[in-house]
C-alpha cells in the first residue's frame, strides 16, 4: 500500500516486517530515527524483538554477533563515527562469517565535525568483508532491507544496507510498503548451521596460525564472489512477488548509443535523471547506478561500459592523497576491455554540500578535454581558502 | 511541479509542516516529497524545509533553488539576507505576521518586499491563531491552513487526514478547531494560477 512515509520511518517498519529477534543499537544522527521509530513500533507491542539499550556502537555491533551466533536474526544501524567505532566488530562478524543486516544512514567523518552525508563511512569499512548495497531511493531501502535478510542468510555473509543520510532517511515520499504475507513468504525462518548451543558445542572465533589463515581469507574472498549471483537471485524473486526492481547489482538507463556514461552510487541518481530529462541540447548519456559496491560487480560493469568512449565516475568519499574510490576500481575493471572508456573521476556533496540539477551540465563541461583530469571536489570554492591552499594543479595553472 | 521553501526557527514545527503538507499531497493522489535542510540542532536556530508536488514522480533530491511559494514562519527571518533568494517573479510569501498586508507593506519598503504591492505577500497571524486555539505558540498549523486556502489544490479534509494520522487525542481535536478557524481567515484561491501553473 502506497503510504507518505519518512524514509527512517519506512526503513523501521520494513525491519519490523522482517521479523528481527534481537536489535541492538546506539543513536546517531542521522540515523536516529530508525532506531526511535524501531523502539516505539516494539513499546506499541507492534514488533515483537528483544531491544537492547547499549552505551556505544561497540555494544550494539558485540551484542549482535553474539544474538546471531545463538541463532537470532538480528538488526543494527549506524553512521559515520558509530560505523569507526563498531570497525573492529564488523570485521568480527564478516571474518566469522555471521548473517546479519545493517543500515548505514551515510555520513561525513570528522573532522572537521559534520552531521550531513557523504559515504566517507561506509568507505572506511569497505574491506570489512562485509556485502554492501547502495540505495537510490525509499523504495529501494524498503525494498533492499528486505532482500538483504534473504541474501546474507543465504551466502552466511554480513549485509550493509546504505543509505544517504537526510538525503532519504529524512525525506518523506511515497512508499509502497509490502504486506507481512509477502515478506514471509519471501524470507524463510533463519536457520543457523553454525549455531552456539549448549547441547552440541563448536568453538567459534579461535586462534588460526598461518597454516589456515590464508585458506580462511581465500573462502571469505570467493564467498563474496560467489554472494554476486545471489545479490541478482534476490533481487528477481522478489520482483517477482512485489512487481518492484531494486537494481540487481547495478542498472543502466539511457539511449543503447550512448557514448557517455555516467557511474552514480546512492541517492545522486534521481537529480542526475530528472537534470538528464531536462538537457536535451547535451550529449546522449547512459546513468550506471551502481547498487553492490562489495562484492565489485566486475563483469555487469565491463558490459554496462561497452560503447562508451567517457566514463564519468561520481563518488560520495575520496582517498585522500590518492584520488577516487570507485573509480581507481573502476578503471583496473575496464582495463581488459577493448575499447577502454576514458574515466573521469570526481568526488561531489561531500559533507552535505547539496547537488544541483547543473551538476549534470557541469560534468559534461568538465569531461570536454583531450585528457581527462587528475582527480577533483567539484563544487571546491577556492575563493574561500588560502592561496597555499590552492593545491599543485591550480598553482602550476596560475 | 510546485515547490516550496518553509523559513522557521527550530521548534517551531518546520519540519513537521513539510511532512504534513506533502502527506496530505500524497494522500490526495499526487506525487510529493519533503525534507528538511538542517543547520545546528538547536531551539531557535533558522531552519528550512522543502516541500515538492507534482502529478508525476518526483526523482530530484537536491534543494529547492526556485520556489513557487515561501512559507515564513517567523517575521523576523524577513531581514535575514537571501530569504527571498530563487522565488519566482509571480512567487508568492505567506508570513506570519499579526500585522496586516497594508500595515506590512506600509512598514517595508526595502527590496523583496515589492511582493506585498502585487498581493503576492499575505499575511497572517498565526502565531495569535495558535495560542487561542492550541495555547502554544506554534504557527505551523495555522499557515498550513492557510496556505491551502490560497492556493486551492489540496482540501482541508485530506489536511485533516494527515493530521490524524500523525496525532491524537486532545492535541488532534485543537489542531482541527485550529485548521478549520484559519481556513476562512484568507481569500479563497487568491494563488491559484500560481500553483496550477
Amino acid at each position: 500500500m502506497r503510504k507518505a512515509l519518512e524514509g527512517s520511518q519506512a526503513i523501521a517498519q520494513t525491519v519490523a516486517l522482517c521479523r528481527p529477534q534481537v536489535v541492538a543499537a546506539y543513536p546517531i544522527t542521522p540515523q536516529t530515527h530508525i532506531v526511535e521509530n524501531i523502539a516505539k513500533l516494539v513499546a506499541d507491542g507492534k514488533m515483537q524483538c528483544e531491544l537492547v539499550s547499549v552505551e556505544s556502537e561497540f555494544s550494539a555491533a558485540s551484542l549482535v554477533l553474539g544474538a546471531a551466533c545463538a541463532g537470532s536474526r538480528t538488526y543494527t544501524a549506524s553512521a559515520s563515527q558509530g560505523i569507526l567505532l563498531m570497525s573492529e566488530v564488523l570485521y568480527n562478524i564478516a571474518g566469522l562469517r555471521v548473517p546479519m543486516v545493517m543500515t548505514c544512514a551515510n555520513r561525513a567523518i570528522s573532522a572537521p565535525l559534520s552531521i550531513w552525508n557523504d559515504q566517507q563511512d561506509s568507505m572506511a569499512v569497505r574491506d570489512a568483508g562485509w556485502i554492501q548495497l547502495y540505495c537510490a531511493d525509499n523504495q529501494e531501502a524498503v525494498d533492499t532491507t528486505i532482500q538483504a535478510y534473504r541474501i546474507a542468510e543465504k551466502t552466511e555473509l554480513p549485509v550493509m544496507v546504505c543509505v544517504d543520510g537526510f538525503t532519504l532517511t529524512h525525506t518523506l515520499e511515497p512508499i509502497d510498503l509490502p504486506e507481512q504475507e509477502m515478506v514471509d513468504n519471501y524470507l524463510p525462518k533463519f536457520n543457523f548451521k553454525r549455531v552456539l548451543d549448549p547441547a552440541n558445542p563448536i568453538s567459534i572465533g579461535t586462534l588460526v596460525t598461518p597454516d589456515f589463515y590464508s585458506e580462511v581469507r581465500h573462502t571469505h574472498h570467493h564467498a563474496l564472489l560467489n554472494a554476486l549471483a545471489e545479490i541478482e537471485q534476490a533481487n528477481l524473486d522478489w520482483q517477482k512477488v512485489s512487481g518492484r526492481s531494486a537494481g540487481g547489482l547495478l542498472s543502466v538507463d539511457g539511449p543503447e548509443n550512448a557514448h557517455i556514461g555516467i557511474l552514480t552510487i546512492g541517492s545522486i541518481y534521481g537529480t542526475l535523471s530528472e537534470a538528464r530529462d531536462e538537457s536535451n541540447d547535451l550529449p546522449a548519456t547512459k546513468l550506471i547506478k551502481l547498487r553492490a559496491y562489495r562484492p565489485f560487480p566486475a563483469k555487469a560493469l565491463r558490459h554496462a561500459c561497452a560503447g562508451l568512449t567517457d566514463l564519468i565516475v561520481l563518488e560520495r568519499a575520496l582517498s585522500p592523497g590518492f584520488g577516487g574510490i570507485i573509480s581507481s576500481e573502476v578503471q583496473a575493471e575496464l582495463a581488459s576491455m577493448k575499447k577502454i572508456p576514458r574515466v573521469h573521476s570526481f568526488a561531489v556533496g561531500l559533507g552535505g554540500r547539496d547537488i544541483p540539477l547543473s551538476i549534470f551540465r557541469t560534468l559534461h563541461q568538465k569531461i570536454n578535454v583531450t585528457d581527462p583530469q587528475p582527480f577533483s571536489i567539484i563544487d571546491v570554492e577556492l575563493e574561500k581558502l588560502p592561496a597555499e591552499d590552492f593545491g599543485i594543479d591550480e598553482v602550476n595553472h596560475a | 511541479m510546485i515547490e516550496i521553501r518553509i523559513h522557521g526557527r527550530g521548534g517551531q514545527g518546520n519540519v513537521v509542516a513539510a511532512y504534513l503538507l506533502a502527506t496530505t499531497a500524497i494522500n490526495e493522489g499526487w506525487h510529493a516529497q519533503a525534507f528538511p535542510a538542517f543547520g545546528a540542532e538547536r531551539r531557535g536556530a533558522p531552519v528550512i524545509a522543502f516541500v515538492r508536488i507534482n502529478h508525476q514522480p518526483i526523482k530530484r533530491r537536491c534543494q529547492v533553488e526556485s520556489p513557487d511559494f515561501l512559507i515564513i514562519q517567523d517575521e523576523a527571518l524577513m531581514n535575514i539576507s537571501g530569504i527571498t533568494d530563487g522565488l519566482k517573479s509571480d512567487g508568492c510569501i505567506l508570513l506570519n505576521s499579526a500585522k496586516s498586508c497594508e500595515q506590512y507593506a506600509a512598514e517595508h519598503h526595502a527590496g523583496n518586499i515589492n511582493h506585498v504591492l502585487n498581493k503576492n505577500l499575505i499575511t497572517l497571524p498565526a502565531t495569535q491563531l495558535a495560542q487561542q486555539y492550541l495555547g502554544r505558540p506554534v504557527p505551523n498549523t495555522a499557515l498550513l491552513s492557510a496556505f491551502l486556502s490560497l492556493t486551492g489544490i489540496l482540501t482541508h479534509d485530506a489536511l485533516i487526514q494527515s493530521f490524524k494520522e500523525r496525532f491524537s487525542g486532545n492535541v488532534l481535536d485543537k489542531n482541527i478547531d485550529l485548521i478549520n478557524a484559519a481556513e476562512h481567515t484568507i481569500p479563497a484561491n487568491l494563488w491559484k494560477t500560481t500553483a496550477n501553473a
